[in-house]
């Protein structure tokens, strides 16, 4: 028996509500297959299963909200069938926090309550919990499960069966909620990852003119942008620094094999959101325009799959375009690491001995002092400078 | 193209990559970027969907020349001639 869990979409998300599933018990499942579509409070993100199987049990209803770490479902494995497996029981929906920010990550309540005895009946405290917010009178409801303990499907049947005036529960605002979830997990970076900041000016001559005359041949659809350039640079410069690329978790850090870079893409409405391209490093430019088109579209649409959100191993950050010359980032945990590209502008520099006007850009990196030294730090960013000084092998 | 026409399109555009433009708050006269919030990608994406529509080609070294509303209008009417 597989359980398939609701995956961590990040570290700003420890909840999610289930929009819909996009399978039914019997359907297989292949791995990287979109199953479920749940909402956080930045996107509606399309969360892909990482097993195969066949879908034996769906245990959470849409419309439910859920910890991360909830199983979601579970999968009969190649031979087994449903005679051999075990019925799991549904799982309990999470509690909804009480405060409008929790400092840490409540501790996951367990999937399926037991049932507890209430007077004479049996009513699972998820059940009750569910009726409450359903609107139903929990005592009035029928029980189905082992000893005629009330169950959270009789609940729902209950709820369904009954035209609820109690469903206009308010809305909670989108905004309110996404801005806890940034401030939670930035509160995090601060207080738990030693911080250290490093800058480089970066000349920009050579990208720049290798850009504007690669861009004079293509028809508009395929042109590409700046940005792309400074993705590949930071992921070949990781090849040389891998200290800046992985997660720190439990006490140690996990390097990364691959250079799965977030861009951090502001939203129109407000907010930010840093899904991942993957494997950075092993894509042409071209094909990373089309990965960062197609991501900006959907994190702006909210349509974003779960292992883009959650597994970047480093962020890249370009506020230049807000005109800002340089941002000294917040690493997004359980990352090590963030670059950021300030504006490029044009300066007095002086070049073979001679003053002369050079476009420039501030290339920074904020970094985990528990995994790498300032020292490394600066050979990193003269690794990337050096990067962006050969476009035409980018 | 009349040229009231023309502007609808152009500002129907933008609101594809800025639903929160207001036409009426787009003064002709001022910096596009700076008026509205358009990254790189925004501003790229913008220019693509003029070309969807109107069937225009804009080379990247003439990104210069349009900086307010007004000159995307000038440029394209020149463009549509």
């Amino acid at each position: 028996m597989i359980e398939f869990k609701l995956p961590s979409l990040g570290a700003d998300m420890d909840e999610g509500k289930l929009l819909e599933w996009k399978v039914s018990p019997g359907d297989t499942v292949k791995k990287g297959q979109v199953v479920a579509i749940v909402d956080t409070s930045k996107a509606a993100v399309d969360v892909e299963i990482w097993s195969e199987g066949r879908v034996f049990e769906l245990l959470v209803a849409p419309g439910e909200t859920i910890p991360v770490g909830t199983v979601m479902a579970t999968l009969l494995e190649a031979g087994e069938t449903p005679e051999t497996a075990k019925r799991m029981p549904r799982a309990a929906p999470a509690p909804k926090p009480a405060a409008p920010a929790r400092p840490h990550p409540s501790p996951l309540p367990r999937a399926g309550g037991e049932g507890v005895v209430s007077g004479r009946r049996r009513i699972s405290p998820a059940a009750r919990k569910h009726a409450e917010e359903l609107g139903v009178d929990i005592e009035a409801i029928p029980g189905t499960g082992p000893d005629g303990a009330v169950t959270l499907s009789d609940v729902e049947q209950a709820a369904a069966a009954k035209v609820s005036p109690a469903k206009t529960a308010a809305v909670p605002d989108k905004q309110a909620e996404m801005r806890r979830a940034i401030a939670a997990a930035m509160s995090r970076s601060k207080r738990e990852i030693p911080h250290y900041y490093l800058s480089e000016p970066v000349t920009m001559r050579r990208a720049t003119e290798w850009l504007a005359k690669a861009n004079e041949g293509r028809p508009i659809t395929s042109r590409l942008l700046m940005a792309v350039l400074q993705l590949k640079a930071v992921a070949l410069a990781l090849r040389k620094y891998p200290e800046m690329n992985g997660f720190f978790r439990d006490g140690a850090f996990q390097p990364a094999a691959a250079a799965h870079i977030g861009v951090a893409i502001s939203l129109r409405q407000g907010g930010l959101i840093a899904p991942a391209i993957h494997d950075v490093g092993e894509k042409s430019l071209e094909q990373l325009m089309l990965d960062l088109t197609d991501l900006v579209k959907r994190a702006r649409a909210g349509s974003l799959r779960s292992s883009e959100m959650s597994d970047p191993t480093i962020t890249v950050t370009n506020l230049g375009e807000q005109g800002v010359a340089a941002v000294y980032g917040v690493i997004y945990p359980p990352q090590v690491a963030l670059v950021g590209f300030g504006r490029i502008v044009e300066q007095p520099w002086v070049e073979n001995g001679a003053l002369t006007i050079m476009p420039v850009v501030t290339a920074s990196l904020a970094a985990d002092h528990r995994v790498s030294d300032g020292h490394r730090g600066a050979l990193f960013l003269a690794e990337l400078r050096d990067l962006l000084q050969q476009p035409e092998n980018l | 193209m009349e040229e009231k026409e023309l502007r609808t399109v152009v500002v129907a555009t933008l609101k594809t990559i800025a639903p929160e433009v207001e036409e009426a708050d787009l003064r002709p006269d001022r910096p596009l970027r700076n008026q509205v919030d358009l990254d790189s990608m925004d501003w790229l994406n913008f220019l693509i969907g003029l070309h969807d529509k109107l069937k225009v080609d804009i080379p990247e070294a003439d990104y210069a020349k349009l900086v307010t509303l007004g000159d995307v209008l000038d440029y394209l009417k020149k463009k549509l001639k």
